[in-house]
């Protein structure tokens, strides 16, 4: 019973429905791969459980000739290959879209809806007949279905053929079983199905100048590029793949090439403690020193974040964050670690905290970090989440600065330390309100005792009122000095804008599709992303110029609302919060909805669409 | 007191060492403690150690928790950096000070409290890392700074100050070390300098962690009738297993090798350590006769360098990491470039 649909091109998002644990994931990459070497702009979210066999996990594509690529929320195919999730799979499904499901065993008539298009492909028994192993008959089901849908949506076969050739080069075997299974769904579904759907691909080049690359990875790299040089960690979901891929960039950049030493070492911490602990006395010792984590790490943490913060130790964290609270969703992902981060640890703490958005700013962002860190003497957090983290995205290629050059901050050499009556820890100060530091093992003038206990500007101990505020005062104006550092916040604005959405890292892609149906539907806004903490000054400009704004973030207290509150002038009432936070990526939907609903008609005008007077700002004030 | 500074004169007949300096260029702050701690004694022993192993004060870098014990390190080589960092976390901070300048003597502060219960875990894995350092437990068995609750190694038995026995089995850093892969394990007693001395020598040119137990009372807390670790009962209940000499690298050591009864160990850095076992057939290069005399003599107190083992790796050398320290490798060295960054990102498309 096919529809007869208009034809939509590179304008469609599919729903894979899958069982963990039987080689999905490799099938489903596949697909969103060949999309993208297509040009076509595309996004992949894996939906995935703690889990390591047995358990459902989804993936989703979204394809869009325009570049809006967060998340869909309306499916036009679900392909259903797990049965233990078939009645919310087929409930998920679009009004009048298809689902694909393996058809060897017949489908619940429960499960039928009358709106939908069913695509019954034998898949088991096809993989049952072809080969002969258990495991090849349920990993090869997934290239099976793969296949059908290069037929369905007409993925560009050779583009396929040429990343399975990539993909197995060295494995003849593998790559054969692979090439079977893809013909055995394709073939079947040229002579069974109507091909292609209505919806359908067709070759851009929207991806010359982009690559595929998840944050987690784009991190790691960044972290090479900036000079790290001792990394410290312990597994967690989902920061693992960092370290993972750290480790990968320095065996393959790190090795001397002469004498197959290290120029580098990653330590497998004991714990959380031990990870930031060992972080902090290679920094102290001089080296870049980083850990990647999440939030129950930085719980851990705490307490030597705010050892580092009060006896001005650089350090960065990169922190992907997860759901919370406790162990919460490992798997899936939040913005909930801001006040966690921003306030870590007991006492009057402060932290720096830069955002990324994507996976290039997690590149770009790593060796900033460390600058600031650094520069301000003090822990660094890099706030990523899962999404950016461990999804695959389309981000413009990676550019280096040849002429990069680390900011140590004010660390003093033997030859200034000698030449100085006494040094002083603490003391004096720049413009910035930081000390120059000495390294041990350069001149025994220059030693110190760096403590956490209280102490006075000299680095002395105290216990008198007057010493120790004068320090921890000078430590907040530091803080505040940061804020010229951070990266600025990245604002559009739209003519007749009244109202003003803000929100930060991963949350970009649904936000400024959001911005442009909210315009679309007369609500025209500007438009903000945060970037860093302490708040730049533009920050608090852009709150002031609205009536009011629009927090947008993915945790169930408004923690990046709070901040704004608790760090500028700006009351409550201008602030309204729209929250996602149940695991999953952000979509515009979750945003349009409840900002149509409460903006004021006085505050709506005429609907517009594509506005040329749209101005991208970075780094700039309000006027 | 540390309102007392310490008289700067130094006397000119003081001696000095091969690099020119003198026993006051490795002392530091007036100790703060109390009168007759045996942490104070320690100090003394440590500050000999290092003036005659002829470190330079500079490429020495104390560490330290939080307690009594790691009050010390202020107490000694002013010339050096230190790191009082927080409770238990030392062991943790030593290896990653450790893994970024390998070239620095590290030397780590711990009592009881901060080792053997808040820091276990870090303790065992830094052993387990055999991060090359001496790493030095103060032990009273007590909680000092907060006026005397028991800590993890007081013995069964053991009286508090009130009168209140320990009825929890302790840990035995010792024992406890040899069971992970411990490399070099000493044990010692606060009173005798005599021991403690070429001990602390031999643990700074071990090559790897070396610990060094050091039964040290706590006059205030734990030095009365009906405790196991004070002055009186460990001077009665302590014996030697080994008595050690170091002989530093430059000096003749042919002389001594095949004197009877005695065993010589070569250090990574060429030193030797001679022992000469007390009882009879005690064999400190021997991981398991050691355990099982440790386990058989339980009622003692062993001391002497217990257990010694020069052919493990340490942890720069498993990490194959250059002998120039992470810490000043330049940032060419470090950074791929541009080019690199344009040639890898095939693999992302």
């Amino acid at each position: 019973m096919h529809q007869l649909l208009r034809t939509r091109v590179n304008d469609f998002a599919l729903k894979l429905a899958n069982v963990n644990g039987t080689g999905s994931a490799s099938a489903n990459s596949l697909l969103m791969q060949a999309i993208f070497r297509m040009g076509i702009p595309v996004s992949g979210k894996n939906l995935f459980p703690s889990n390591i066999q047995g358990l459902p996990t989804w993936y989703e594509i979204r394809v869009n000739k325009d570049g809006y690529t967060a998340r869909a929320l309306d499916y036009d195919l679900m392909v259903a290959m797990n049965s233990q999730t078939y009645a919310q799979d087929v409930a998920e499904v679009r009004e009048g879209g298809y689902l694909l499901y393996d058809s060897t065993w017949p489908l619940d008539p429960h499960l039928i809806r009358e709106d939908l298009n069913y695509l019954a492909v034998p898949f088991s028994k096809m993989c049952n007949e072809t080969f002969k192993e258990a495991r090849e008959r349920i990993l090869m089901k997934n290239i099976a279905y793969a296949g059908t849908l290069v037929a369905l949506l007409d993925v560009d076969m050779a583009v396929v053929e040429q990343l399975l050739d990539e993909k197995y080069s060295a494995k003849k075997a593998m790559r054969e079983s692979n090439s079977k299974a893809l013909r055995l769904g394709y073939d079947y579904a040229k002579t069974h199905l109507l091909c292609p759907l209505p919806f359908q691909l067709e070759k851009m080049n929207a991806n010359d100048d982009k690559i595929l690359i998840d944050g987690n990875t784009a991190a790691a790299l960044g972290c090479v590029y900036a000079g790290a040089t001792v990394a410290a960690w312990y597994p967690i979901t989902p920061s693992t793949s960092c370290m993972d891929a750290f480790k990968e960039f320095c065996e393959r950049y790190r090795k001397d090439p002469e004498t197959g030493e290290n120029n580098f070492c990653i330590l497998q911490a004991e714990d959380e403690l031990g990870a930031i602990g060992m972080v902090i006395g290679a920094s102290w010792n001089g080296a870049r020193a980083f850990t990647s984590t999440s939030g129950p790490g930085i719980s851990l943490m705490n307490e030597l974040l705010g050892l580092a913060y009060y006896a001005e130790i650089p350090a960065v964290i990169v922190d992907v964050q997860r759901v919370g609270p406790s162990t919460g969703m490992p798997t899936r992902t939040q913005q909930g670690d801001l006040m966690e981060a921003a306030y870590a640890s007991h006492g009057d703490t402060k932290h720096i905290l830069l955002f990324p958005s994507n996976p290039a700013e997690c590149f770009e962002f790593a060796p900033k970090a460390f600058d600031l860190a650094e520069r301000f003497q003090t822990p660094v957090f890099l706030m990523t989440d899962l999404d950016i983290g461990m999804n695959d995205w389309v981000v413009p290629r990676l550019i280096w600065d040849g002429s990069y050059t680390p900011d140590r901050g004010r660390v003093l050499n033997a030859e200034q330390v000698s030449q100085m009556a006494k040094f002083q820890r603490y003391y004096p100060e720049d413009e910035n309100f930081v000390a120059a530091r000495t390294l041990p093992g350069v001149h025994s003038k220059g030693a110190f005792f760096t403590r956490g206990s209280g102490h006075n500007k000299y680095g002395g101990y105290t216990e008198t009122p007057s010493e120790y505020q004068e320090v921890v005062d000078r430590l907040l104006q530091k803080h505040k000095a940061a804020a010229k550092f951070v990266p600025a916040p990245i604002i559009v604005r739209r003519p007749n804008a009244r109202v003003g959405i803000i929100t930060i890292g991963g949350c970009d892609p649904a936000v400024r599709e959001a911005v442009d149906l909210l315009a679309a539907r007369g609500i025209p806004a500007d438009y903000m992303r945060i970037r860093g903490f302490p708040f730049n000054e533009s920050v608090e400009e852009f709150i002031q110029h609205h009536n009011f704004c629009f927090v947008v973030e993915q945790n169930r207290d408004a923690q990046l609302r709070s901040l704004l509150v608790l760090e500028t002038s700006v009351t409550k009432d201008r602030l309204r919060s729209i929250l996602n936070y149940g695991g999953f990526p952000l979509s515009a939907r979750h945003v349009v909805e409840p900002i149509v609903s409460q903006v004021p008609p006085e505050l709506q005008s005429v609907p517009t669409t594509k506005d040329s007077n749209v101005r991208t700002i970075v780094s700039d004030t309000w006027e | 007191m540390p309102s007392i500074a310490k008289p700067v004169a130094v006397h000119p007949s003081l001696h000095r060492n091969a690099i020119g300096l003198n026993l006051r260029d490795y002392e530091g702050a007036m100790s703060t403690l109390c009168a007759g701690c045996g942490h104070d004694s320690i100090t003394a022993a440590i500050t000999r150690a290092l003036w005659e192993l002829s470190i330079e004060p500079h490429m020495i870098a104390k560490m330290s928790g939080i307690g009594c014990s790691s009050k010390t390190p202020t107490y000694f080589v002013s010339g050096a950096h230190g790191f009082n960092s927080a409770h238990g976390r030392m062991a943790a901070i030593a290896t990653g000070a450790n893994a970024a300048n390998r070239e620095l003597t590290y030397v780590g502060i711990s009592g009881d409290g901060d080792s053997l219960s808040i820091g276990l875990g870090h303790l065992c894995h830094a052993i387990r890392r055999n991060v090359n350092m001496l790493y030095v437990i103060e032990n009273n068995g007590v909680y000092g700074l907060t006026k005397g609750q028991f800590s993890a190694s007081a013995d069964v038995g053991s009286k508090s100050k009130r009168g209140e026995a320990n009825r929890l089995a302790p840990i035995d850093p010792a024992m406890l070390a040899l069971s992970i892969g411990a490399t070099f394990v000493a044990r010692s007693f606060s009173g005798d300098k005599e021991q403690l001395i070429p001990i602390l020598k031999a643990a700074v040119a071990h090559r790897g962690f070396a610990l060094v137990d050091v039964i040290s009372p706590c006059v205030t807390f734990n030095d009365h009738n009906g405790s196991t670790k004070s002055y009186l009962y460990t001077r009665k209940h302590m014996h030697k297993t080994t008595e050690s000499d170091f002989v530093p690298p430059a000096s003749e050591i042919l002389a001594t090798i095949g004197q009877s009864g005695t065993t010589t160990v070569t250090m990574h850095d060429g030193s030797v350590v001679r022992f000469t076992a007390v009882p009879e057939h005690y064999d400190p290069t021997n991981r398991q006769q050691v355990l099982t005399y440790l386990q058989e003599n339980r009622d003692a107190i062993a001391t002497g360098l217990l257990y010694v083992d020069e052919s493990v790796a340490d942890m720069h050398e498993r990490k194959r990491t250059p002998a120039t320290p992470l810490s000043r490798l330049p940032q060419e060295k470090l950074c791929p470039g541009a080019a690199a960054l344009q040639e890898l990102q095939e693999d992302f498309r």
